[in-house]
């Protein structure tokens, strides 16, 4: 499993092309398990991983491959049992404002408002502005999300979408220098999901600010991603090869389905999932110190005729 | 929100479905459906009460021994009303005597006020008299502007001690119970510190604390005379109160403060919220509902701790009148016994629903059922 992890592309030193740009986030063999002694499970073995500064790198995998704990060590939720991540050269340590994560469940408090809640980061993160500026603040942030029409309302009053937004607009108001996304849609309808694709794109577009994005849909990943990372399913899961996604922006869903380009990319990820999850369970059925029971090979008796007997 | 929201969330906060039939046929919504619901809601229990007072009219004709019978509901009603009219009939009475004794201080007014313009004439030994006499009147006259009638509390009386008793010892229990519980939740080592403590203290019956707090009052009380706070008795019942009311709202609190969802915690992290930003912006907020359940029940336990206190101990308020009203033996007991009973259900029915409303003010999107 170990030989399968590749993080850069091998070729940029040999060749001498243009080394790409320097790494904002460094995850140097990262190991993280839960548990302790023989009920230690190891999630994540082996993470090396350079995040580029700028880019939208999107982490492909099987849910219960360990995406939420690698996004929880990336944010400073969770610390590495082995290895180091280092934030422009510097270890994490813990959470802070400048990793701005967006959580899968919107995690938004129910008691504020749509308002109050990015009021809340924002007041805690940009705590020395004078207030008058902290309020534009809050307002451009509802108004990039299109919520200025419910900005007084409270989470339980809003659909999945605009709690997502809202969660997102209170991120993107931390001003993040890394913006992480724990699969933030995965809990919407495919309309909702597709709408929110298109804004995340273009909110990108237009801060171009590093952007990890967790995702277990392949598509969303090539349309949203520059680079894509699968991460093979755990437990010990590590990182796949990575696929670079050579699609020109601004990228449009319609047309990228006929894209050639898309298609092979697509298959490729897809396929390449698909085998490393059946060598998973091949390897997981192999070790495996069950009885291996062989059901019997039986042809159901006729219905009528057993309901007959029972009849009887 | 146009009337008929704000209507409808008024119902849904203060819960009280039995409104909201209504307010949708006001609103001009499908007339079936909200029949459906005023059956339900008012109808079926307005049969089930006419069920049960006609069952207690032929119980209280059958229950007869040689010196009492079972009020009956009318002679219950009867005695109920007489009740309210001794209240007012002594308040009446009070109100004349007041005034009375208010004339008789302003006549004692003017006669020290002739007195010292008298004095101003006279000289020597005669204006010393005359000085002297009109400071006693003057006394007189402030001890009689200032007369508090002392008859005997009437049930009305009674009542608003027992309500003032329970809030003082409920609001002395949730101050003493909210910080320890979001301690307790907070911290799971003071928790476990605490914990004994609460599992043993929590299944005592808080009349048996009643003979130890009664102790404790008088002891801080010896020595003092004379004008203090509170009424010795009164606080003996609300301690009492307060003994009782004190372990749900603590086990809740801390149940609430402990089970903050993960998330709103980690969010207080990205955010790097200081401790006290954490409190009372994620912790608290957040724990406020199951606090509030805790209230509610603690209320409610204190409520009923309370009268059975009055009863023992002697202490003013409604448990001591029905325990008066045993004693007495009247014609008229039993029907009072009865009437006081219901008041005392009322009452505690209007303190739960306080809670339950002030609970799904700070419940968003998730009113407790009722």
């Amino acid at each position: 499993m170990t030989t399968l992890y590749k993080t850069e592309p091998s070729l940029d030193a040999a060749t001498g092309a243009p080394s790409p740009p320097l790494p904002i986030i460094e995850m140097r063999g990262v190991v993280k398990g839960y548990g302790s002694g023989l009920t230690r499970t190891e999630v994540l073995h082996n993470i090396n991983l350079n995040i580029r500064q700028g880019e939208f790198l999107a982490i492909c995998g099987f849910s219960g491959s360990g995406k939420t704990t690698f996004m929880q060590l990336l944010a400073g939720l969770l610390l590495p049992d082995k290895g180091v991540i280092l934030m422009e050269g510097e270890p994490i340590t813990g959470p802070a404002p400048d990793r701005g994560l967006v959580f899968q469940n919107y995690s938004l408090l129910p008691w504020l408002t749509v308002r109050g809640n990015i009021a809340l980061s924002v007041d805690s993160v940009f705590a020395s502005w004078p207030k008058g500026e902290r309020r534009d603040h809050v307002e451009k942030f509802i108004e990039m999300v299109g919520l200025s029409h419910a900005a007084h309302r409270r989470p339980h009053e809003l659909s999945g979408g605009m709690r997502q937004r809202t969660s997102l607009a209170r991120t993107l108001a931390m001003k993040p220098k890394v913006l992480l996304l724990d699969e933030p849609l995965s809990a919407l309808d495919a309309l909702t999901r597709a709408q929110l694709q298109d804004e995340i794109l273009k909110i990108w577009e237009e801060e171009r600010q590093t952007c990890v994005m967790i995702t277990n849909d392949v598509d969303e990943a090539i349309l949203v991603a520059d680079r894509i990372v699968p991460l093979n399913p755990g437990p010990k899961a590590s990182l796949g090869p990575t696929f670079a996604v050579e699609l020109d922006r601004p990228r449009h869903r319609t047309s990228l389905n006929h894209n050639p380009t898309f298609k092979n990319l697509r298959r490729a990820v897809t396929n390449y999932l698909l085998a490393v999850r059946k060598k998973s369970r091949d390897d997981e059925a192999a070790q495996s110190t069950a009885p291996n029971i062989r059901l019997p090979d039986l042809k159901p008796i006729d219905l009528r005729a057993s309901s007959k007997a029972i009849l009887n | 929100m146009n009337w008929r929201g704000k209507a409808l969330r008024f119902c849904e906060v203060t819960g009280l479905p039995i409104l909201e039939p209504f307010v949708r046929l006001a609103a001009g919504e499908d007339p079936k459906e909200q029949f459906i619901g005023i059956a339900k809601f008012v109808l079926l229990p307005s049969v089930a009460m006419a069920a049960f007072i006609g069952m207690w009219s032929i119980a209280a004709s059958k229950v007869v021994t040689d010196s009492a019978k079972l009020p009956s509901p009318s002679s219950t009603w009867a005695a109920g009303k007489q009740l309210f009219a001794m209240h007012t009939a002594q308040r009446e009475a009070d109100h004349a005597r007041r005034i009375e004794k208010l004339g008789e201080a302003k006549t004692l007014m003017l006669q020290a006020k002739q007195a010292e313009s008298q004095s101003i004439d006279a000289s020597g030994a005669e204006q010393q008299t005359l000085l002297a006499n009109a400071e006693v009147l003057k006394s007189k006259a402030v001890r009689a502007a200032n007369y508090i009638p002392t008859s005997a509390p009437t049930f009305i009386d009674q009542i608003l001690t027992s309500v003032k008793t329970v809030f003082f010892g409920f609001a002395l229990a949730t101050f003493i119970a909210v910080p320890l519980g979001v301690l307790c939740g907070m911290n799971p080592w003071f928790n476990a510190a605490m914990n004994p403590f609460i599992q043993l203290f929590k299944p005592v019956s808080p009349l048996a604390w009643l003979p130890l707090s009664f102790i404790v009052i008088m002891w801080y009380y010896t020595g003092s005379s004379g004008d203090t706070w509170f009424q010795k008795s009164f606080l003996i019942s609300a301690t009492t109160v307060t003994m009782c009311s004190l372990w749900p709202t603590l086990v809740n609190t801390t149940l609430g403060v402990a089970s903050v969802d993960k998330d709103y915690l980690n969010v207080a992290r990205v955010l790097k919220l200081s401790w006290s930003q954490k409190l009372f912006k994620i912790i608290l907020p957040a724990s406020l509902p199951l606090m509030f359940a805790g209230m509610r029940i603690s209320l409610g336990v204190g409520w009923m701790v309370l009268i059975a206190a009055d009863m023992l101990a002697q202490n003013p308020g409604l448990g001591k009148f029905v325990w008066d009203e045993f004693q007495n033996g009247s014609s008229m007991t039993y029907a009072r016994i009865a009437f006081s009973v219901i008041v005392i259900g009322l009452i505690g029915l209007f303190l739960d629903r306080l809670m339950i409303c002030l609970r799904n003010l700070v419940s968003f999107g998730n009113p407790s059922p009722v």
